[in-house]
């Protein structure tokens, strides 16, 4: 039995984060889960969201976009398309996409259904990386 | 002395030529590092993607999904990969006499094979011989998995909606810099990913899968064809830097040997100038004596 925890972050860009952690907490599809030491292994779809882990007490904000999660023998991989800790987001461009995405979306809720999901979608994740920019 | 004036344009040419070979074998070798860089960074993604995805089609039905079944009809999609510029060796030439063959092959099989070209050379080239389904030119100069995605939703719709049977891609697979090799890789319907011999232990424990593993797998599918293509196009954008280096260091050392004889030529012929007129003073002179 594994007693630590090890996190993988990796997106098809880099390796984001390899390292030991206390708990790992991950946007998953279906809802938020948590990872503990000694976890069953599990595999799952993850959401656009907020990933946080914990490493020697202090707590580390992601932001993530859509991937999976594993967990298999005390090892966590997360795949995902993008990963930005919290003190890395440029809260500049969140800010312009998720107006372009309100603006864009307000206009477009009656005509065509794809670009309205695109720009919901888009919406999200500007949300998303807002809120986590915020706890860094 | 009209020759000496020839062979010194020449050299003078030569000289330039080599001044644009070596120019191009060092922008080559910048474009080759970053291409390298990508590459790495993105082995990781792509391996841990696959064992995944090998586990969880472990544990399916086959057929469970639309991509994994296999049909009997003869339409044959290929994705030919070739990079958007020349001068880099037999890189594309290879490619394209390999996907020829494949064609030859399959139609003697009875099958009807379409392409769809990634890259200028493989359009350039099969425009007139073959028929295209798709063709994407110009793109390896700045591209993100983006493209990947746009390439890996067209097929993947036709093959949805009956247009092939089978997907294939066809590129140039890396393995070091003056080494690439053309390769094929069947895509659609996804081959048999689950061997149990390749997965290490801790792999065919039971997992918990949420949502459910048919779920999951519909989500993962595309994205495998995703990964596959753009792994693709990162060995071909290093591939074609990587040749075109190598082409380009020849090129340049073929110039200097060109100099080389040259240069040896031009002295020889004015060696040969000088002493024709030396020839001609001393027999001036001997006849003025006699005189």
């Amino acid at each position: 039995m594994a007693q630590e925890l090890m996190l993988d972050i990796v997106t098809p860009e880099k390796r984001v984060f390899e390292g030991q952690v206390d708990e790992v907490t991950v946007p998953g599809a279906e809802g938020q889960f948590g990872v503990l030491k000694g976890h069953t292994a599990f595999l799952s779809s993850v959401g656009i969201g907020e990933l946080s882990f914990t490493q020697e007490g202090k707590k580390t904000f992601f932001a993530v976009n859509t991937g999976y999660a594993e967990v298999a023998s005390g090892r966590v991989t997360i795949l995902v398309e993008t990963a930005e800790r919290s003190d890395m987001i440029d809260t500049e461009r969140a800010r312009k996409a998720k107006e372009r995405a309100e603006i864009r979306m307000a206009k477009s809720a009656r005509e065509e259904e794809l670009d309205y999901e695109r720009m919901r979608l888009s919406l999200i994740r500007a949300l998303t990386r807002l809120k986590v920019a915020e706890k860094s | 002395m009209a020759a000496l004036k020839d062979i010194k344009r020449k050299v003078s040419a030569v000289q330039k030529t080599k001044q644009i070979t070596r120019a191009m074998n060092m922008v080559a070798a910048s474009k080759f590092k970053n291409a390298l860089h990508r590459m790495e960074n993105f082995r990781p993604y792509a391996g841990k993607f696959l064992d995944v995805i090998n586990s969880l089609a472990l544990r399916v039905e086959p057929g469970v999904h639309p991509l994994l079944t296999v049909r009997d009809g003869g339409k044959i999609t290929a994705i030919c990969m070739t990079s958007d510029r020349g001068l880099c060796g037999g890189f594309n030439s290879n490619l394209i006499k390999y996907v020829e063959r494949f064609i030859r092959e399959k139609t003697r099989e009875g099958k009807e094979v379409k392409l769809i070209t990634v890259g200028r050379k493989g359009r350039d080239y099969f425009r007139r011989k073959a028929e295209l389904k798709d063709e994407y030119v110009d793109v390896f100069g700045r591209f993100t998995m983006d493209l990947a995605g746009e390439i890996a939703a067209g097929v993947i719709d036709s093959f949805l909606a009956g247009d092939c049977d089978e997907l294939y891609l066809i590129n140039n697979q890396f393995l070091n810099v003056s080494v690439q090799k053309a390769a094929l890789v069947r895509i659609l319907p996804v081959p048999s990913l689950g061997t149990t011999e390749a997965l290490d232990h801790d792999r065919t424990v039971e997992y918990l899968y949420e949502p459910s593993a048919p779920a999951l797998l519909e989500q993962l599918l595309p994205r495998y064809v995703r990964v596959l293509i753009y792994r693709a196009l990162l060995e071909t954008s290093a591939g074609e830097n990587g040749a075109r280096m190598v082409a380009m260091d020849n090129a340049t050392r073929n110039c200097e040997e060109m100099i080389q004889s040259l240069t040896l030529k031009y002295n020889k012929a004015r060696q040969a100038a000088i002493t024709a007129e030396l020839m001609d003073i001393v027999g001036g002179t001997e006849a003025l004596a006699k005189g």
